[in-house]
């Protein structure tokens, strides 16, 4: 029971330490919001005529959950990288000499690094909010915010996964170009899935991510590729799979 | 405890034929040692003589690759988290949290080492007094001199009352002041608590005034062990520095730049 409450406290302050360093720098939450917002009007007003004469509706609306949900992807990829930084400066090595277990670490720093992703995808919610994005039913966003925690911890923990393995930030434009991009542009965040060739549509379904997006989307503006209960399944598998991966190849660090 | 505390006579660190090697590199060849509760312990060494491994082993930080080693009745491969509840340490470089406060530090290693609250407030503040940081308990860890960090990490590897205190080349950068102060500090916390002191350092001086004894130890061997008027005899020098270069020569070691200290360069120069 005690060793239970201490694990407890143990995860809280791992968790509590990724807020404090999130809310410590705003310069970094108003940077990393650009890009979505980019993207959002960019593509949003720049396409949405041609989306709308495609007899596709309002391209703000698809575009909004896709958006949100690469707000996620990155902050959360980012947050799981973020332990090259403590392994840079030393700071995870007093975490790795103290009596905790590896997977005691990974899970509350997974559960930080989530909840700031998940922070950052409301932020660009309501930023679509403000450019005219319109949910159909304002109580959907509840369980959307549910499969935006899945997507958040899903990409956290491959970050950390792949941050085990790297000891410096050399391997960042790699991870940006192979891994992060990749993942966000075959995903259906930016375009429909209905109607592109058969073998990108095979593609973005070998992709969690898709999954996570038409969730989110079919929440809040409806017509979902696939069931709710698919999506979830799949983010909940493949999330907890790379919890394992990553918790296994954390515990494989030595300084 | 007090009455626990003299009744073990067995080691509390105890190396036998310790071998590291990182590829066709061995970083340590054959290390053997004892150390007895209390003793105040310097492994002293050129650049590269396999001192900051073998302390990475004795932490659990780093496997080994041969050898059996005990520390406080514990393998640190089969009982990695009795090991490290064993020890407290002060690693060769910063490792605090630039971006949280001072406290904030403290009380993160003491939820991480499972240490009550109840007893954690009342000996953080003791512990940051000590270290005269108590004033600067709100100030981010980022704002601090090098000397101040080095004051904190002391207190924060403290506070869990370790036995074993591992501080690997603890006055590097200090003024003689702050050394002369921590010195005083970790004298009295192996009087009072009988804590064992495990150091290095490159100063001989620290090494022949502060060390009850002293190993040193060059290309991964041992070269000497005893206390320094024993090495002085034993090398016939007037002190432990001759002795030094007497028992490893007078070449100059090269250590090849980890990409740690490749990127805290670069870390530093964008700071500017």
């Amino acid at each position: 029971m005690n060793s239970y409450n201490a694990t407890i406290r143990i995860i809280y302050t791992l968790w509590l330490r990724q807020l404090k360093r999130y809310w410590r720098s705003p310069a970094r939450i108003v940077g990393s919001l650009g890009q979505p917002l980019l993207f959002l009007i960019a593509l949003g007003y720049g396409l949405g005529a041609v989306f709308q004469q495609a007899g596709q509706g309002n391209f703000i609306s698809f575009l909004a959950p896709g958006i949100m949900s690469m707000a996620i992807l990155f902050t959360s990829i980012f947050s799981g990288i973020e332990i090259i930084w403590d392994k840079q400066f030393g700071f995870l090595k007093e975490t790795l000499v103290a009596p905790v277990s590896r997977w005691t670490i990974m899970f509350g720093r997974t559960l930080g690094g989530a909840t700031v992703a998940l922070i950052q995808g409301i932020i660009v919610f309501l930023l679509a909010l403000a450019i005219g994005f319109r949910p159909i039913n304002p109580w959907m966003i509840v369980p959307a915010l549910f499969f935006m925690l899945l997507i958040a911890l899903l990409f956290t923990a491959l970050g950390t996964a792949i941050a085990s393995r790297l000891n410096d930030m050399q391997g960042f434009q790699l991870i940006m170009n192979f891994v992060v991009m990749p993942i966000f542009f075959l995903s259906g965040a930016i375009f429909p899935l209905d109607k592109v060739p058969v073998a990108l549509a095979d593609v973005v379904k070998l992709n969690p991510l898709s999954y996570g997006i038409d969730a989110v989307r079919g929440l809040l503006i409806g017509n979902p590729v696939f069931p709710l209960t698919v999506d979830a399944t799949v983010l909940i598998a493949v999330a907890a799979f790379l919890m394992a991966l990553g918790a296994w190849l954390f515990s494989g660090i030595q300084a | 405890m007090n009455s626990l505390r003299y009744m073990s006579t067995q080691p509390i660190i105890s190396v036998k034929n310790l071998v590291k090697s990182f590829g066709s590199v061995t970083a340590v060849k054959n290390i053997s040692f004892e150390i007895e509760p209390g003793e105040i312990f310097a492994l002293l060494g050129p650049n590269g003589a396999g001192k900051s491994t073998t302390i990475k082993i004795l932490t659990t930080v780093l496997e080994p690759t041969a050898g059996e080693i005990r520390l406080n009745g514990f393998n640190p491969v089969e009982r990695p988290e009795a090991v490290r509840r064993s020890f407290g340490i002060v690693f060769q470089d910063p490792t605090l949290d630039n971006d949280l406060t001072a406290y904030e530090n403290m009380e993160y290693h003491a939820v991480l080492y499972a240490v009550p609250k109840s007893v954690y407030v009342s000996r953080i503040k003791e512990l940051m007094e000590l270290v005269e940081l108590w004033d600067r308990r709100t100030s981010f860890v980022r704002d601090f001199s090098g000397g101040m960090k080095r004051r904190l990490e002391i207190a924060r590897g403290l506070l869990h009352h370790p036995k074993v205190f591992f501080l690997d080349e603890p006055t590097v950068g200090l003024d003689p002041q702050t050394r002369n102060h921590i010195w005083n500090y970790i004298h009295e916390l192996n009087t009072r608590e009988h804590t064992t002191i495990f150091f290095t350092t490159h100063y001989m001086d620290e090494a022949e005034r502060q060390a009850s004894r002293v190993a040193i130890v060059d290309h991964g061997s041992i070269v000497a062990t005893g206390t320094a008027m024993e090495l002085k005899n034993q090398t016939r020098t007037a002190s432990l520095e001759d002795a030094f270069l007497a028992l490893t020569g007078t070449s100059i070691r090269s250590e090849d730049a980890s990409a740690t200290d490749a990127m805290r360069a670069h870390a530093r120069a964008w700071r500017r």
